[in-house]
């Protein structure tokens, strides 16, 4: 549990917008970014095989005298695919290509000012050398038939050396991050949820709480039962109000569980919220 | 079931129906901000009415107050995660660069790019020397053992040119024009040398030392091919067939030397900065030279696709040669546009 928010705690950084509002962004995990990269991969892959398609059917079609001009309209296009595809999405209003968009996570200056189009394009060129190319010494090397071992090791170690650099350092920056000055953050787009404590339940109004028995529990539990009513899952419901039942000393019949669960969240969350107004956050049940 | 204590309910529900209307009031304002924001983040914001563009700011402003006091007095995490988003979002739109492409473009060509080339002064003569020194070891290898052609130039790129190819055959390689795949090989020749270029680049954060390299290597190919061409008379030849695109493709990598350089540098000695901020300062100068230097290398691939083929005589090749070079210098070093008020 401690360790687990430790961990949350470690990947949020202040942002303190002009207006004096601490914003705290979370930065992307590993896992998010290589996932997006690889999404981006696939759609680089598939747009460069439509190409090649589209050319070799032109050659079909035109004869193979025409071959040399769509030769350098193939040429330029996979360049241009692999080269402008990370800066044109990356310098655009989102800050984020369409595999970050889909994941949810964008790019963002590590000074809190816009991001300028030099940043975006430092920390693409550098992922020619982090990706492309061991890609390419090891594709190069097996196309001449000469991938000896001791190539293909390199190249790989050399990529994985890259691939986990973001792993070795406190804000999870890729090279190019660090060259560009910019880091990656999520930006999930979030959609405005009920208000659990608005909830109009019939059966919900027959409990009836103390307060000591409102005391049992702090904010930390309070937002753990705000997610097990928000899933909504019989059985996690279930366990969950007949641990609450025990400690509280009332124990609801089964049936009744998301009923009792939201009028325990209510109250509760009326009297912590009245506590805080008066001053004492109550941060979890162990804090007195 | 528990004993009621009296007036226990009553004062929860007072709290808990001040926070409710607290949402009730506001939430019409942040529906409308998320549904804004949804608008721009996808189109121009020439989409939007006068109206709504005057309303942006003032909606952020109310995002960023509903989220301040709901962290100090609200306990529903939902309703918190969904503001910090709608703010962060908003953050980032309302701060974000908010210059249109069109000016971007402007600036990049009139400050951006010369001022760069310009601050890479130092770094751009160590890496012309360096190409230098790599041609002249080039030249001289070759004229001490025909068989460092081979093992310098890749076999690929020689396509017959090489210590032992006859006077004829290297003349008709100057002066003829298209062979087949030649225009295809240029295309293929330009994507190579950005390759090179953004590797130059790419490789300065390892201290320079393999920029270093790449610039002395590039130099002993050019030195290597030259000294074939010398020993059969065709020097001059050489230098003009090569200098029509060669002065802005040569100068266009010794920049991205040039540009690597610095980033190694800067990491090496980061003076009083620390380290990662030295990187990033170095890091996006170098970033702006180096889209500079794929312009300079689209010119350089015109001009070898049109010029080289069409212009056989040695005089009009030097001239255009001599006049590109000119005219990037110029550019560069003496072209500086005064600037009024800020950007």
């Amino acid at each position: 549990m401690a360790t687990v928010r430790h961990s949350a705690l470690a990947t949020m950084r202040s942002l303190i917008t002009p207006e004096g509002v601490d914003l705290q962004v979370k930065l992307a995990d590993a896992g998010t970014r290589a996932a997006a990269f690889l999404l981006d991969v696939v759609f680089i892959a598939t747009a460069a095989i439509a190409v090649t398609i589209v050319a070799l059917f032109g050659v079909r079609g035109l004869g193979t005298d025409e071959m040399q001009p769509l030769f350098i309209v193939w040429i330029i296009a996979i360049f241009f695919l692999r080269n402008v595809y990370f800066i044109a999405f990356e310098a655009g209003r989102r800050a984020s290509t369409p595999g970050k968009r889909i994941v949810g996570i964008r790019v963002a200056s590590r000074n809190g000012a816009g991001l300028s189009v030099d940043q975006i394009i430092a920390r693409n060129l550098m992922r020619e050398i982090e990706v492309f190319l061991p890609l390419s010494i090891i594709a190069g090397r097996s196309g001449m038939g000469v991938a000896d071992t001791l190539t293909t090791v390199f190249g790989l170690v050399w990529a994985l050396l890259f691939a986990l650099f973001p792993l070795f350092n406190r804000d999870r920056l890729r090279i190019g991050d660090l060259l560009a000055g910019t880091w990656v953050v999520e930006a999930p787009k979030r959609t405005l949820m009920e208000d659990l404590s608005a909830r109009q339940d019939p059966v919900a109004k027959t409990f009836q709480f103390s307060h000591a028995q409102l005391d049992a529990y702090g904010i930390a539990e309070l937002h753990k039962l705000e997610e097990v009513l928000r899933r909504d899952d019989y059985f996690a419901l279930r366990t969950v109000a007949e641990t609450i039942g025990r400690k509280i000393g009332s124990t609801p019949q089964p049936h009744d569980a998301r009923p009792f669960l939201t009028a325990y969240y209510g109250d509760l969350r009326a009297h912590l919220e009245r506590k805080l107004l008066l001053g004492n956050r109550r941060a979890d049940k162990h804090h007195r | 079931m528990s004993a009621l204590v009296p007036g226990d309910a009553v004062r929860g529900d007072a709290v808990r129906q001040s926070l409710a209307s607290f949402r009730r009031e506001r939430e019409a304002d942040w529906k409308a901000f998320e549904a804004l924001l949804a608008r721009v983040e996808k189109r121009a914001p020439r989409a939007l009415s006068e109206e709504e563009l005057l309303s942006l700011p003032l909606l952020y402003r109310s995002a960023l107050s509903s989220l301040s006091v709901a962290r100090a007095t609200s306990l529903d995490s939902a309703l918190i995660a969904y503001l910090e988003s709608l703010s962060l979002r908003g953050y980032f739109y309302l701060y974000g660069a908010r210059r249109g492409l069109r000016q971007r473009i402007a600036d990049f060509f009139l400050h951006d790019w010369p001022g760069a080339i310009r601050d890479l002064w130092r770094e751009t003569l160590v890496s012309v020397a360096l190409m230098f020194v790599g041609i002249g070891a080039g030249a001289w290898l070759v004229a001490s053992d025909k068989g460092w052609f081979d093992a310098i130039i890749p076999s690929g790129l020689a396509a017959g040119r090489g210590p032992d190819a006859s006077a004829e055959l290297l003349r008709r390689m100057l002066y003829d024009g298209d062979n087949g795949f030649l225009s295809g090989f240029a295309a293929y020749l330009f994507t190579h040398n950005v390759q090179v270029a953004i590797l130059a680049f790419a490789l300065g954060f390892a201290f320079a030392a393999p920029t270093v390299l790449l610039m002395l290597f590039n130099g002993c190919m050019l030195g290597a091919l030259f000294q074939v061409y010398w020993a059969k008379g065709l020097g001059m030849e050489l230098g003009g067939w090569l200098a029509i695109h060669g002065t802005t493709e040569l100068f266009a990598i010794a920049l991205a030397g040039a540009a690597g350089m610095r980033i190694g540098t800067r990491i090496a000695f980061p003076g009083e900065l620390t380290r990662m901020t030295a990187a990033a300062h170095a890091g996006r100068v170098a970033a702006t030279a180096m889209v500079g230097v794929s312009v300079m290398l689209l010119f350089a691939g015109l001009l070898e696709g049109i010029g080289r083929q069409t212009i056989t005589s040695d005089v009009t090749r030097y001239a255009i040669g001599g006049g590109m070079l000119a005219l990037w210098i110029g550019y560069f070093y003496l072209f500086q546009v005064v600037r009024n008020g800020d950007r």
